[in-house]
């Protein structure tokens, strides 16, 4: 009986059993990081392997669903951390932090993030949510000498902490009014509309999960904990942990309140067009890179949730698509900028990038690649991802919104395409130290993968996140 | 005066505010925000275990205990880091936490 449940959970199980084993080891032999760090690789390896070949069904009393909703984006985000833990380990040794924690660090976020991918319930919802959160704000201030990293840390844990508050309230007040804190039934107590009480908590628990997204007006931690967190952990923190938010967001709309989808959907679009606004305009004003990545994100999660927004099916899969080739850009830039530094200082803001197409080619043309992609150029992977969320907003009826949502996007240009000027054709400002190996592997992998290799990528990618779509409650 | 569901809930609702209003209106110490959180999930505590005596179902108080668990891990973590920061800076007030801006 218990092992038939514990069947759908083996990703999870693997993982939990993983991060606790190895921090024994690391423990007892704390000189042994590099092992600690290729054996959380393997673990992650291995749950991803687990959760794609898993069967469906639902365990726990429906606390855990596994269905391909859930392995779809499992595989994404056990892949994502699995990518973070080469790119983040050297990089700390290189500037004196020896540390088996973060691979350990990085399986338990993963496995809280798997938890939010397939909960069926607004307790392992929150137990998921939490998981990753805590992993989160001790990485954030990982590098413990560091003055900027622990303020990072601080914001993040003080606003991490408000907005598992805000989901909480609402979660208390969806459990009292439809009376379960299952979301089938919480969806039969819903029905074709939900009451006010039912609505009050959906808007607090939407509030909480916008937070997570880092969606306006919820974003203002995000600049800061990114500009101040290590970059390694910044490339980890800008790609699972938003993919597993939204998709939880689609759990949480798509299976506990369908019905009540004409309820939301204009909360969600407000939601998606103020991000696109903040992401576009005080993008314009940043000096550090890391910065305006931040908002470059906050506008990119707007486009997500637009996809969301539309309450359909084909809505989600476009929020799928996009926010699997955004994790694929985020994590390759900010793996350059894991990569760059000069005479030991990490090149962080738009000056410091000037004339890098002489210094280091490769990576300025990744960063370029980057940029064009999260602008949404063609052929560039970005433009697929939105091209798909304008076609789902305007199948739904969203043509206002995807409006707005173009001329944001023609707004930001102007940041990518001034980075893009500044490492081209300004004079450069002296040598860079030669990048590391593995920071620079991964930056040229993601950009093929931006280019060319997405063209061929989405011929399965979309189907797969298709199927992953239907297994929601949207029409 | 019998007290009912909405007693509970409105005092929840205060005490939710409140915590909220520590943690935007505070200006002094970040240790006052630790404790505006744990208000909050106070709030959502008694919230969940009214909600449960009211509707005779235990789920609500089930969800409590793992509440207060996770609120103890996280004060945890959350002094952890603030000690990082006391650390660094010497100090832990809030109008410290600033050298990022914009």
């Amino acid at each position: 009986m218990i092992s038939a449940h514990l069947a759908y959970a083996y990703p999870e199980l693997i993982l939990a059993v993983g991060a606790l084993a190895l921090l024994v080891v690391g423990a007892f032999m704390p000189k042994q990081t590099g092992l600690v760090g290729w054996a959380s690789v393997l673990v992650l390896l291995a749950a991803a392997v687990a959760s794609a070949t898993q069967p469906f069904g639902v365990a726990f009393s429906g606390g855990l669903i596994s269905d391909a909703a859930a392995t779809f984006s499992k595989v994404a985000i056990y892949v994502a951390s699995a990518v973070a833990i080469p790119l983040g380990q050297p990089w700390f040794e290189r500037r004196g932090v020896k540390n088996f924690e973060y691979p350990v660090l990085i399986l338990l976020a993963a496995l809280g993030m798997g938890m939010m991918a397939s909960s069926g319930d607004l307790i392992s919802l929150y137990v998921g949510v939490e998981l990753h959160s805590l992993a989160l704000y001790v990485m954030a201030a990982m590098h413990r000498d560091n003055a900027k990293a622990s303020e990072a840390g601080l914001k993040y844990f003080v606003l991490g902490a408000l907005s598992s508050g805000l989901l909480l309230y609402g979660a208390s007040l969806i459990y009292g009014f439809a009376g379960s804190t299952l979301f089938s039934e919480i969806a039969a107590a819903a029905g074709n509309e939900a009451n006010t009480g039912l609505l009050f908590g959906l808007v607090f628990v939407i509030c909480g999960l916008a937070f997570k997204v880092s969606a306006a007006p919820f974003h203002m931690w995000t600049p800061d904990v990114y500009e101040g967190a290590p970059t390694p952990v910044v490339a980890f923190f800008a790609a699972a942990p938003k993919l597993a938010a939204m998709v939880l967001f689609a759990r949480v709309l798509g299976d506990a309140f369908a019905g009540a989808a004409g309820q939301w959907q204009q909360v969600l679009v407000a939601i998606a067009l103020i991000s696109v606004a903040v992401g576009a305009f005080a993008g314009l004003v940043q000096k550090n890179l890391k910065r305006l990545w931040a908002y470059s994100s906050i506008a990119n999660v707007g486009y997500a949730l637009l996809g969301l927004a539309s309450g359909t099916s084909d809505g989600v899969q476009a929020m799928l698509v996009f926010m699997v080739l955004y994790m694929i850009d985020v994590t390759g830039f900010f793996a350059c900028l894991a990569a760059l530094s000069r005479q030991g200082r990490s090149m962080e803001t738009v000056e410091d990038m000037a004339g890098l197409i002489k210094e280091q080619p490769g990576i300025a043309l990744a960063m370029t690649v980057f940029s064009l992609s999260a602008l949404g150029l063609p052929p560039f992977s970005g433009f697929f991802g939105k091209v798909f969320v304008f076609k789902a907003a305007l199948d739904a009826g969203l043509w206002g919104p995807a409006v707005i949502g173009l001329v944001g996007s023609v707004v930001a240009a102007f940041y990518y395409l001034r980075l893009i000027k500044v490492m081209w054709f300004d004079g450069s400002t002296g040598a860079t130290d030669k990048p590391p190996f593995e920071a620079k592997a991964i930056a040229i992998v993601t950009a093929l993968f931006a280019f060319p290799v997405v063209i061929l990528a989405l011929g399965w990618l979309d189907p797969l996140a298709e199927r992953a779509a239907h297994a929601f409650g949207l029409a | 005066m019998i007290i009912g569901l909405a007693h509970y809930l409105a005092v929840a609702a205060i005490l939710f505010t409140i915590g909220v209003f520590g943690i935007f209106v505070n200006r002094k110490n970040i240790i006052v925000i630790l404790m505006s959180i744990e208000l909050i999930l106070l709030a959502v505590n008694i919230n969940l275990v009214a909600f449960s005596a009211y509707l005779g179902n235990l789920t609500g108080q089930i969800f409590a205990m793992f509440v207060l668990t996770v609120a103890a891990a996280e004060a945890a973590v959350g002094l952890a880091i603030l000690v990082t920061f006391f650390r660094n800076r010497g100090d832990i007030a809030v109008d410290d936490a600033s050298m990022m801006k914009g």
